[in-house]
């Protein structure tokens, strides 16, 4: 079941086409790595996928709805209920404490809860760490801070820019761990990056040059570097279900590949929708 | 969430605040100083005006009417005079406590030996019990502050025996060679009186011919027991406006019943005339118009000095308001878009940085108006050499001047964020 369906996409500043014609569909639950150089278009596509742009042509639906024609207003509201933003600078407010960071997503998105901000901060690893500043952590804990708030609202789907590219690689795992429960958890993932490494670990991989899809690949081994990642390393970066980078071996996407892909988020769609029923059943909209 | 994004916002970043605090304090200040003085320079311009002499005369209302008519000095009508025993009455008008000091006079031609003179009897320094219960103690010592006693001094009509005192200008003293402790005789049709001459005087004008005595000492000489043939009072005004022309050139009857009210009860010099001739039988008050005039000019013009001041103070104020808050909005870019990335609405994002600027303004608000105080005393001491009072009206003032200044200050940081794109702040788009 497709949750992003990007239709003949371009985006045009000036005479500069940043995105040219791009088609791409998203299943729900799927992890999706975006990759290219600089200039690509990585960030535009993200950015239009994010609700924070529109398309100057093509149709983007996410769930069903057609956000390259909905207004400003309407971008924000989806982009609220649906979308949770990682960012390369982490983006946290610098004078408000890693849970009041946390709470904040929530106080936009319907009413501020510390008890579950601070669930959200231990689920990353943080719950020591909740009444510090961003300017009192480190690097991979401010990116964890703004999964936590990614998480907060349980979002449909992760779009997480660069996510690693100021992080060592002691964090990156950790990052990456993160991502995998994620994605277990049923979330839909999509991860904008330079890092061949990064996008290894993900489903499949989306390449992009001068704001075309030039190459899709899948990864065949993704079920099984998943499981032995979970298997390992857990204790090891302190996070309740975690596991640790692997290397990966991708191919060209196969009709095998797709059908087991398929499966797998069919089983994730499932698990996500009877997690989201839970949420909206428990809180109210602002 | 709100009030701690506040407190954040104002603990951690109590160097930005305190900057547009500041800011907004010397606005404020400026602001509260300026309007003190404005509101009190009136009085403080008056009581400077004072020094130059009565803005008021009263006098019989045929005498007056003669005067206008054959234009004749008032001392050749002397059937007309006015009651001594109500001078005491003109304490007791609607705008009494504005009548700083009034003395009456009665004038008649004197002979001394062969020569003929001026003598003008007067109070000097007269003590008045009221009906109100307070006293008073003016004289023609407050309204001639202009004299230059050559010799001697003023004449203390508390003291025994000063009604055989006199006091005689520079001219007459030359030319009779009086000298301090001379005794001069004056006589008319109706007796003599010798009086010793306690203070000479230059005027600078006509009065350096006269002789001023006591009051009761020129009565008996010009055989008016009891009367007096004009007075002069010096009275707080307020400068004339539209309503007070109209009533001055139409009299108060052409008023409507409103119009009447407020005239009536606001000080300019026609309304205080006007509260003078109900209580004064037979008389006719006229400003001195080039007094009055003057003093409505000096106070239009300080008054419009201090205005100026005021706007121009807080045009400074905002535009350094509009440079600080429109820079924190700059630098709060990312966290501003960072906002907006995560759902928040242009208005939740406004109402944020609004509250924050707006109890940043209260603060130095608060603060400004009390530095202010303190520069409005400084003013009032150095320029006036008394204290500035401080007016409640100022309060609502300075509070609504502040709010329109940080609010039109805060604009272009308002339309910086309205406009604010999280993809271009976020990315760098």
């Amino acid at each position: 079941m497709s949750l992003l369906e990007i239709k003949g996409v371009s985006k045009i500043y000036g005479s500069l086409k940043a995105l040219d014609n791009v088609s791409l569909t998203v299943d729900t639950g799927e992890w999706v790595a975006i990759m290219g150089p600089s200039g690509s278009g990585k960030s535009t596509m993200m950015n239009i996928i994010g609700c924070m742009d529109k398309a100057s042509l093509g149709e983007v639906l996410l769930d069903d709805v057609d956000i390259s024609k909905v207004s400003s207003k309407k971008l924000t509201e989806i982009r609220r209920d649906k979308i949770g933003l990682i960012f390369q600078q982490f983006h946290l407010v610098n004078y408000l404490t890693a849970v009041e960071n946390v709470m904040l997503a929530q106080y936009y998105h319907s009413m501020p809860d510390e008890k579950e901000a601070l669930e959200a901060l231990e689920r990353v690893g943080l719950a020591d760490r909740a009444k510090h500043l961003p300017s009192q952590l480190s690097g991979g804990e401010q990116q964890r801070v703004c999964i936590a708030r990614a998480l907060i609202n349980h979002p449909e789907i992760i779009l997480a820019d660069e996510p690693t590219g100021n992080l060592d690689e002691a964090n990156e795992n950790i990052v990456l761990d993160l991502f995998r429960q994620l994605h277990n958890e049923g979330t839909t993932l999509i991860v904008v990056t330079h890092d061949p490494e990064v996008a290894e670990v993900a489903q499949r991989t989306i390449i992009l040059d001068h704001g075309k899809l030039v190459k899709e690949v899948m990864n065949e081994n993704f079920n099984s570097q998943n499981a032995a990642a979970n298997n390992s390393g857990s204790q090891e970066n302190g996070i309740s279900d975690s596991g640790s980078k692997k290397s990966a071996e991708t191919t060209e996407e196969n009709p095998e590949a797709k059908k087991e892909k398929a499966e797998d988020n069919g089983r994730k769609a499932d698990a996500m929708k009877a997690r989201g029923k839970t949420r909206k059943g428990s809180k109210s909209k602002k | 969430m709100f009030f701690r994004m506040l407190r954040g916002a104002f603990f951690r970043q109590k160097g930005k605040m305190l900057m547009i605090a500041f800011t907004i304090m010397l606005g404020a200040s400026l602001a509260t100083a300026m309007l003190n003085v404005m509101f009190d320079v009136g009085d403080k311009v008056n009581q400077e005006l004072k020094a130059y002499g009565a803005n008021i005369t009263v006098k019989p209302k045929n005498s007056s009417i003669i005067e206008e008519m054959y234009d004749i000095d008032e001392s050749d009508v002397k059937s007309a005079h006015l009651k001594e025993d109500e001078l005491g009455n003109i304490k007791t008008i609607f705008w009494a406590f504005n009548i700083v000091d009034y003395t009456p006079f009665i004038d008649t031609r004197v002979r001394i030996g062969e020569d003929e003179a001026k003598l003008v009897g007067t109070w000097f320094n007269h003590h008045m019990e009221l009906a109100t219960g307070e006293t008073l103690d003016t004289g023609i010592a407050n309204l001639r502050t202009w004299w230059d006693l050559t010799e001697g001094n003023w004449l203390d009509e508390q003291k025994q025996g000063s009604e055989n005192e006199a006091m005689v200008g520079k001219l007459l003293a030359e030319k009779e060679n009086l000298r301090i402790g001379s005794t001069i005789t004056v006589s008319t049709d109706n007796g003599s009186r010798q009086l010793r001459v306690i203070g000479i005087y230059d005027a600078g004008g006509d009065e350096d011919d006269y002789i001023y005595t006591t009051l009761p000492a020129a009565q008996q000489l010009a055989d008016c027991s009891g009367l007096i043939s004009s007075i002069e009072v010096s009275a707080l005004t307020t400068p004339d406006n539209e309503l007070s022309r109209k009533a001055a050139k139409n009299g108060p009857e052409s008023l409507s019943v409103t119009d009447y009210e407020t005239w009536y009860c606001t000080a300019y010099v026609s309304s205080i005339c006007y509260q003078i001739q109900e209580v004064i039988t037979n008389s006719v008050a006229a400003p001195v118009r080039q007094v009055a005039e003057s003093e409505g000019a000096i106070m239009d013009k300080t008054q419009l000095l201090m205005i100026l001041i005021t706007i121009f103070s807080l045009i400074g104020s905002a535009l350094g308001i509009s440079n600080l808050v429109t820079a924190s909005v700059m630098e709060r870019s990312n966290e501003i878009g960072l906002m907006k990335a995560i759902g928040a609405k242009d208005s939740s994002v406004l109402g944020v940085v609004l509250t924050e600027i707006m109890l940043t303004a209260v603060v130095g608000g608060v603060a400004g108006y009390f530095a202010g105080y303190g520069f409005a005393q400084i003013i009032g001491q150095s320029v006036f050499g008394s204290e500035i009072e401080m007016k409640l009206m100022v309060v609502p003032i300075v509070a609504v001047l502040i709010t329109a200044v940080t609010l039109a200050g805060s604009l272009p940081a308002i339309r910086m964020l309205l406009r604010l794109r999280p993809a271009e702040v976020l990315h760098g788009r």
